[in-house]
């Protein structure tokens, strides 16, 4: 939370140059919105004018019918002002939100990329805060930050155009409170900005007690401490207070001190008239017109230090987004890749070594071969590193020593696509996707028409209650598939690795309990997935342990043993022990299940 | 808007300095409303100067000072509210915050068990920012508006009436216009969040199930279906941004057709002599006062919607009653208890829950005896232990302490008198030695060394950079799980409690040092009671009385030696053990 808060300066020229690039396919929608708001701001300057003329020259010659005319052309060109106002405002929003639809879009591109290694390290939350806010935030300066800074330099230009073509002399004596002003709003920025630094920090403060003391409240109230907790944060929370009342004070000054200067300025401009009004060139119209010029100064000059907050948000995004584009936590596919075509699923771990970190070794020379249509079942005890093998058959992870072949060709000269293509990987944690069942199945994937969809579902046999939900296949499934079992969510994820006719498959078997009824279903199913195809699992039922051709037994990072469920139980060795811890208690009801 | 109205006690206590603030904006608005008058005024005289051929420099000068003097008054007026209305504000939320906090202190373990930690943080801090907003600006703009408005209002009238009513023919539609697309706007923001959530949803579960994704090769078919969302969001944005880029347009060309208006009429009206160009000039001053009021109006409206939407979530924490707390059955003259705890017939079911976490326990454990309680994972354990500090209270049956119904204790002492060590320990980001001392209020240097001695800490010591002052969590060093669980040990012993609870309190630590801790532990306790919780047989094969509990019932109990000859689940659990750390030595 607290690097979320960081806030940078408000300008920072490389990140400035890169963000602009993003602007460059719309740079003629964005020339154009520059253009119009110039027009606006051209037109805005215009206004006092009218209010000279009607007065300096229809109202001093008795012209009614001039006067009229120089109210409907006043009117014509605030009709036209404001329609261009409209187009521009709408244009700069139009190029806002495609420049983030597309900053956005190469980001999640770009994380669909990343390697596993880089999720493991990534919080999720951190990730969607990028993908999401941070981007947004981006578009409150491309909205309103950058065309509207040219927007309001250009009203202040005009209005100093127009002022000083006037009358120059009475233009110099209003303009002569401006060094007033920027010292007054320098000194008001800074006071201010010190000010908000010291008001984050607190809130700051009060973020990490709040989370902290709720996340603990439970100790806070087994130790009965809360009194003392509170008494904490009552100061923590003081502290925040006097902090924004110490900034409530600069602004109680700012807006009031703005007043003034503007009435100094008005002063100037009615003594000055006076004084200069026998030299002929000051007229009532041209007072009148400095007046409204004078009103008309202050907002944008206001506006633009306002701006400033939006572009030093910004940049603290755009930087923290840019990072995460910038991260090559991935592997590339290698140059002149060897073209796979349905491998026969023949695969060999030879002398592989791993480690998540540095030298410490997770897997430790393992070397293992599986022939095709064969099923291999890996056991071990907690942290044996069985979930590691399919990592690294997956690609999900870099070894560091050895070679793994598929079909005899080493998988890092394989596309890893190409490579992950022929597997499917069975999770003990079923992940399903909001939509439908079709979809969960297929995974989107159109290559896999409906009716190998329904086959799927029916050999793994959960065509059965699919059927049965409320529109079937077309059923809705809630966000992680909230509506169903963890049996029904299984077997769909069964049907899902089986509609891909993979050649290898890889499960993780999930170790909840299940009734006994869906138990079966599931011990049913998954022989008919392992049927006919090189199998790797990381077996948890005996059942599936007792069918495997060859069981291989992880220890600490080692294969320590290797064979056939009775071989591994004669040698007495780890694999008795872990039957006896694991699997024992499964024999009698799996002795119930049907052997075929 | 009603839920708005909860504030008003809080009003109460700055009502002075509200009505004072209230005051201010009077005041500022009455030396401002003067000004356009003024400047009128000086044309008028600069006029007829011009046309005499006769300018009267001096009388123009004391305009100008007079207009510079009003402002001045103004300006002080205006920083008086600020300094009372914000300040107040803020003085508000500062109360509303801590009332948050002492209120959600009273909260029990269900409650923080439905509550994401994520909703309370918001609530302590946007729900209540909003609501200081109300008080703030909600107060001080539509004060200062209505002043304004009002008083701009009469001069205009006072001044010429007719040309004022003509003029305000366009101000009305203001209004309406801000709030018709006010509410135009609010819907397609609405519309515009909702397709926000789905955005950042579909991102949440692609993130998610990003292994699924990359094994079954399905990122083009993701980054399309996120094309799709990001293209939707897009385009509720840009309908959103058809509406916003009216508003100004909108808002500019209908404050300037009051300037037109004024313009011709006024003008019309100065050739048949009816007002002067002072007058005139005056009005262009006062329809200026005028626009911000008007657009204020549209802005405030937002600011009091969003305020009471979050005082109403507010509401519902602060209005929710703690489910454990003293009562009038409460004793409030214990001040100790001695340790004895018996269970009778206690059945805890949790809140929606079909099958009960725990029923018909029914045991004693008298004072000095140390009970172990076993089983496997969600047999109730924890539970059990919940009860004895009423982390819950039982929804059968009775707990008593010392033979007594543990409700007619104050909860001050019974948690007091508790040594509490839970299975995920929890350490504030603190120094070492102020986390060991936490549950303390006078803890020496001595006694946190003695605690730590205990806990078997101080051999880590060696370790950390500043010893006893090492910071831990996020700003300091990351103990590892056997050190958090020791230094939570020490933080229980430090208060020298007449039970202890240990739950699950000892699996991260190896087994020698496990058994260096109990030694300890058992002279400590000698006159005391302790409560030992694992699912470790040697944790536990000392303990007085060891139960095992089996899907919230009690099993088995006995020594170690008659459970282990009873070859149930105790034995089952024991041999398992043996496998594991025979399994760990090859």
């Amino acid at each position: 939370m607290q690097e979320e808060e960081i806030l940078g300066k408000a300008y920072d020229g490389k990140l400035m140059k890169r963000i602009i690039r993003y602007l460059k396919p719309y740079r003629w929608y964005v020339a154009l919105g520059i253009f119009l708001s110039i027009l606006v701001s051209a037109l805005e300057a215009v206004r006092p004018w009218f209010t000279k003329h009607a007065v300096d020259v229809d109202i001093a010659s008795h012209d009614p019918d001039g006067l009229l005319g120089t109210a409907l052309l006043f009117f014509a060109v605030l009709v036209v002002r404001g329609l261009i106002q409209y187009g521009s405002a709408y244009l700069t929003q139009w190029v806002g939100q495609h420049t983030i639809f597309d900053l956005r879009m190469q980001l999640f591109t770009h994380l669909q990329k990343l390697g596993i290694r880089f999720f493991d390290r990534n919080p999720i939350g951190r990730l969607i805060t990028r993908v999401t806010n941070d981007i947004e935030v981006l578009n409150d300066m491309f909205s309103s930050g950058i065309v509207m800074v040219f927007s309001d330099v250009f009203t202040i230009i005009g209005i100093l155009y127009f002022m000083l073509t006037m009358n120059w002399k009475l233009a110099l004596a209003s303009l002569s409170v401006l060094p007033l002003l920027f010292y007054g709003t320098f000194l008001f920025r800074k006071k201010a900005r010190e000010a908000y630094r010291e008001v984050r920090v607190q809130i700051a403060r009060i973020n990490t007690f709040m989370q902290e003391h709720i996340t603990g409240m439970l100790v806070d109230q087994i130790f009965n401490r809360e009194r003392k907790s509170y008494q904490k944060f009552t100061s923590i929370n003081a502290g925040h207070r006097d902090a924004n009342i110490r900034s409530i004070f600069y602004y109680s000054l700012f807006y009031p001190g703005v007043e003034l200067i503007g009435a100094i300025a008005v002063g100037l401009i009615i003594w000055y008239a006076g004084v200069d009004a026998m030299g002929g060139s000051i007229t009532v119209g041209t007072v009148m017109a400095f007046l409204q010029f004078n009103e008309m100064f202050w907002r944008p000059i206001r506006d633009l230090s306002e701006k400033y907050n939006i572009m030093q948000t910004a940049m603290a995004s755009s930087e923290r987004v840019f990072t995460l584009l910038d991260n090559r936590t991935f592997t590339e596919d290698p140059v002149g890749a060897v073209s796979v075509g349905v491998p026969t699923g023949d695969i060999e771990f030879r002398d592989i070594w791993f480690a998540y970190n540095k030298e410490d070794w997770v897997l430790k020379n393992v070397s293992f071969t599986i022939r095709p249509g064969k099923t291999v079942a890996i056991v071990g005890h907690t942290g044996a590193g069985k979930t590691t093998i399919i990592n690294l058959l997956m690609r999900f992870y870099e070894f560091q020593k050895g070679s793994i072949l598929v079909d005899g060709t080493d998988i890092r000269r394989m596309r890893q696509k190409d490579l992950r293509r022929h597997i499917a990987l069975v999770l003990q944690d079923v992940f399903l996707f909001s939509g439908d069942i079709r979809s969960n199945i297929s995974l989107g994937n159109d290559a896999i028409p409906d009716d190998r969809i329904r086959a799927a579902a029916r050999v793994v046999g959960a065509h059965r209650f699919i059927e049965a939900l409320p529109g079937g296949y077309d059923a809705v499934v809630k966000e992680r598939g909230a509506t169903l079992s963890v049996g029904q969510k299984q077997l769909i994820s069964f049907a899902r690795a089986l509609a891909l006719s993979p050649r290898i498959l890889i499960l993780d078997e999930a170790t909840s309990s299940v009734d006994t009824e869906t138990e079966l279903l599931i011990q049913k199913a998954i022989l008919k997935l392992l049927h006919g195809r090189t199998s790797i699992v990381i077996a948890h039922r005996l059942s599936t342990i007792q069918r495997a051709d060859k069981i291989i037994v992880m220890h600490k990072g080692e294969i320590r043993e290797m064979g056939s469920h009775q071989e591994l139980l004669e040698m007495k060795g780890i694999y008795h022990k872990l039957y006896r811890l694991q699997y024992k208690n499964q024999a009698e009801p799996a002795a119930l299940g049907p052997s075929a | 808007m009603k839920s708005l109205l909860y504030l008003l006690p809080y009003l109460k206590k700055y009502r002075r300095t509200l009505v004072w603030g209230l005051a201010t904006v009077v005041g500022s608005n009455l030396f401002t409303v003067l000004q356009p008058k003024l400047v009128g005024n000086a044309i008028d005289d600069l006029k007829a100067g011009l046309e005499s051929g006769n300018v009267d420099t001096g009388s123009l000068l004391t305009y100008a000072g007079l207009i510079v003097a009003l402002t001045l008054i103004a300006g002080f007026f205006t920083f008086l509210t600020r300094q009372t209305i914000i300040v107040m504000s803020r003085h508000v939320e500062f109360d509303l915050r801590n009332d948050f906090l002492s209120r959600i202190q009273r909260l029990s373990l269900s409650f923080y068990q439905n509550t994401p930690t994520g909703d309370l943080m918001a609530h302590a801090t946007n729900d209540i920012s909003s609501v200081r907003n109300v008080l703030g600006p909600g107060i001080m703009y539509p004060s200062d508006t209505l002043m304004t408005f009002s008083m701009s209002l009469s001069m205009m009238l006072w001044l010429d009436w007719r040309l004022t009513l003509l003029a305000l023919v366009p101000m009305p539609l203001v209004s309406y216009a801000v709030y018709r697309l006010g509410r135009l706007i609010h819907k397609k923001f609405e519309q515009r969040q909702e397709q926000y959530s789905v955005l950042t949803a579909r991102a949440q579960e692609n993130l998610s199930g990003i292994r699924i994704v990359k094994a079954y090769v399905r990122e083009e078919h993701e980054i399309e279906r996120f094309g799709g969302v990001s293209r939707d969001y897009l385009h509720k944005n840009l309908v959103l941004a058809r509406i916003q880029s009216v508003m100004w347009p909108m808002m500019f060309l209908l404050v300037g057709m009051s300037l037109v208006i004024t313009v011709y009429f006024g003008g019309m009206r100065v050739l048949q002599g009816q007002i002067t160009i002072g007058t005139l000039t005056a009005f262009f001053g006062y329809l200026m006062l005028l626009i911000w009021p008007m657009i204020a109006f549209g802005w405030v409206t937002n600011i009091l919607q969003q305020g009471a939407a979050s005082m109403a979530r507010l509401i519902k924490i602060l209005n929710t009653e703690p489910d454990i707390s003293d009562g009038p059955s409460t004793d409030p003259t214990l001040t100790d208890i001695s340790g004895e705890i018996e269970f009778r017939n206690v059945t805890f079911t949790h809140k929606n829950a079909s099958a009960p976490a725990l029923s018909g326990v029914t045991l004693k454990v008298d004072r000095g005896m140390t009970l172990a309680v076993v089983g496997y994972t969600g047999s109730g354990k924890s539970t059990f232990a919940n009860l004895i500090p009423r982390l819950y209270d039982a929804t059968g049956g009775t707990v008593l302490i010392d033979g007594r119904d543990i409700r007619t204790i104050p909860l001050d002492t019974l948690r007091g008198s508790i040594g509490y060590v839970q299975q995920e320990t929890f350490l504030f980001s603190d120094t070492l030695g102020e986390n060991i001392s936490y549950g303390t209020d006078d803890g020496t240097k001595e006694h946190i060394r003695e605690a730590a001695e205990i806990s078997q800490i101080t051999r880590d010591i060696g370790d950390f950079p500043a010893g006893f002052g090492t910071m831990l969590g996020e700003r300091g060093i990351t103990l590892s799980g056997g050190q958090k669980q020791r230094t939570s040990i020490a933080r229980a012993v430090m208060r020298n409690p007449k039970i202890l609870i240990l739950d699950d309190a000892l699996s991260a630590v190896d087994t020698y040092t496990e058994e260096e801790i109990l030694r300890r532990l058992r002279t400590v306790m000698r006159d005391r009671t302790s409560i030992i919780i694992s699912h470790r047989i040697s944790t536990v094969k000392d303990a007085d009385l060891i139960i095992v509990l089996d899907a919230g019932k009690i099993a088995e109990r006995g020594t170690h030696e008659e459970l282990i000859a009873r070859c149930g689940i105790y034995a089952d659990l024991h041999e398992k053990q043996l496998l594991e750390e025979e399994l760990d030595s090859l």
